[in-house]
């Protein structure tokens, strides 16, 4: 157990680097698309509420369940289309 | 069937990072959101193949109801209430995380190793503080609850003590796990802690606040990948964590203040002496007539805005005006300082909506040094950004800060609502400078007013 523990420990800090690199290179001019962008991502823990949701193991885990699916949910699509929505106004000259 | 999903998951972790990657430039932005969109995607439809999936209904309901909701609020959000947009949307996020940890807690609770405890304890701490802490930034952007700091007598140690409790409380909890008590006691002295925690932080703070949350919904998603060995969470959840750490630094630098000076607010809230002292020096007020002239007759012109010009709503006759004098030969460009908004990039996104090529708009660093080549400075809404006293006045609370060199240019024309000083509440010398022409008024006004002029 507390090898795997250490795994994930592992996983993340590299993963917390590899953030660090990657998103320092991003202008300021981006940076409200970069933040509700990533705000999608973090909706990424649909992915934990769809398990508990769907493994149905007891009432009250399947009903929390269902409500972290409709929040997280709310924040991956809203997060997304929002940030389509403002790239595209992001416009070069036209000549 | 593991082999396929954790394979699945590692190139949905890829995608995501290349997503990123992508958003370092205007060009391919776009593309990159759409990667991680498909990184999502795939990483859901997996998910919900992999035979552990029982119960079908709930799932789709709850894709069904949030989906639409999201769909709903992206689409209504206008481009000046991004920021409290994005916070609510963080706030569902890291909502969400501290529910799936407490439903595996209800689930495991009689087998829970220490190792998980410790990650649901981490992960509701994270989770519901990111959840209510959110909320009020919410209310407050949109107007739902005052924006000005709310501040108390006792309040940081008060903080403090809820915040020493909680971690009692999550020790106890880890020493007892089925203690349901202490859990009720942890998600309470947590709700109350995110609310506390933004009560005190006025308006324009907020963009470091917003950045903070953002960070947090990510470790709260990957404390969540902790809690139910997920890998992917942790992953995606490291990402979204460091790019709002770097966003909250980036806007603390901006601002010349530490994090915690941030946090424990107050900041702004009184009007200093000097303010009083130099409402009686004389100013020279221009009409937006002498302002079109001045504009017209420049080589060169840098634009200024600040959030003063999103309040008033006058980006898009802004635009208006820059076209015409751009037809007329004047060479335009936009100065945008890092806390011109309400959140990290806001004003960028403004001036965007409004058609404003992105070629045009500039940050400190790649623009500061051109002011001393560049005939007129045409501030809109901006105070703070361009008082000279961050440069020179120790003894000023904006000592440091970094500032646009709007005094560097050949005139200064600042378009004001009236004297009032800015956020920080100290008064700006640039205004009774020789080469500066204050134009008084509704910025809209009087832009438009000069845009009828110059159009003929």
């Amino acid at each position: 157990m507390i090898e795997q523990l250490l795994i994930y420990i592992f996983i993340f800090v590299l993963a917390i680097f590899v953030g660090f690199e990657v998103i320092r290179k991003v202008p300021p001019l981006l940076h409200t698309p970069l933040m509700s962008g990533t705000n999608a991502i973090s909706g990424i823990t649909l992915i934990g509420a769809l398990i508990s949701v769907g493994t149905g193991y007891s009432h009250i885990s399947s009903l929390l369940g269902l409500a972290a699916v409709i929040f997280a949910t709310i924040n991956v699509v809203g997060g997304f289309m929002i940030t389509d929505r403002m790239l595209k106004m992001f416009k070069k000259k036209k000549d | 069937m593991k082999t396929i999903v954790v394979l699945t998951y590692l190139l949905s972790s890829v995608l995501f990072i290349l997503g990123l990657k992508n958003l370092n430039s205007p060009k391919t932005a776009r593309r990159g959101n759409v990667l991680a969109m498909i990184a999502m995607f795939i990483a859901i439809v997996v998910t919900i193949y992999d035979k552990r999936i029982l119960n079908f209904t709930f799932i789709i309901a709850g894709i069904l109801i949030g989906g639409i909701i999201g769909a709903i609020i992206a689409r209504k959000a206008r481009m000046a209430a991004m920021p409290q947009m994005v916070a609510l949307l963080n706030g569902f996020g890291g909502g969400a995380s501290a529910l799936v940890s407490l439903a595996e807690y209800y689930r495991t609770v009689t087998e829970l190793h220490v190792s998980t405890i410790i990650s649901v304890v981490f992960s509701l701490f994270v989770g519901i503080l990111t959840f209510t802490g959110s909320l009020v930034a919410f209310s407050k952007l949109q107007g739902i609850i005052k924006a000005t700091p709310i501040t108390f007598r006792m309040q940081h140690i008060l903080n403090l003590l809820l915040l020493l409790s909680t971690i009692t409380l999550g020790v106890m909890l880890t020493l007892n796990p089925a203690n349901i008590f202490i859990l009720r006691a942890i998600l309470a002295v947590t709700a109350v802690l995110g609310i506390l925690f933004v009560i005190p932080i006025g308006g324009a703070d907020m963009p470091v606040v917003i950045s903070l949350l953002n960070s947090y919904s990510g470790l709260a998603a990957a404390a969540t990948g902790f809690v139910i060995s997920n890998k992917i969470l942790i992953v995606s959840g490291a990402l979204v964590g460091a790019s709002g750490i770097i966003l909250t630094i980036i806007m603390c630098e901006a601002m010349n203040r530490s994090l915690l000076n941030v946090i424990f607010g107050g900041f702004g809230g009184s009007v200093s002496e000097m303010a009083g002292e130099a409402e009686r020096r004389s100013i020279t007020r221009y009409t937006p007539e002498d302002a079109a002239m001045m504009l017209e007759g420049a080589r060169s012109v840098i634009v200024i805005p600040g959030y003063g010009l999103a309040v008033a709503h006058a980006q898009y006759v802004l635009h208006d005006l820059a076209k015409i004098l751009m037809e007329k030969g004047v060479h335009i460009r936009y100065a945008i300082h890092p806390v011109a908004g309400r959140m990290p990039g806001h004003m960028n996104v403004l001036l965007a909506e409004a058609n404003v090529p992105y070629e045009l708009l500039f940050d400190l660093e790649s623009i500061n040094n051109d002011f001393q080549n560049t005939d007129v400075a045409f501030v809109v809404g901006a105070n703070d950004v361009i008082n000279p006293a961050a440069r020179t006045r120790k003894d000023s609370p904006l000592y440091g800060m970094p500032i646009l060199n709007a005094d560097k240019t050949k005139t200064v024309i600042i378009c004001k609502r009236g004297l009032n000083p800015g956020f920080s509440g100290v008064d700006n010398e640039l205004f009774y400078s020789s080469k500066t022409m204050m134009v008084f008024g509704d910025a809209k006004e009087s832009i438009t007013e000069m845009v009828k002029l110059l159009k003929v």
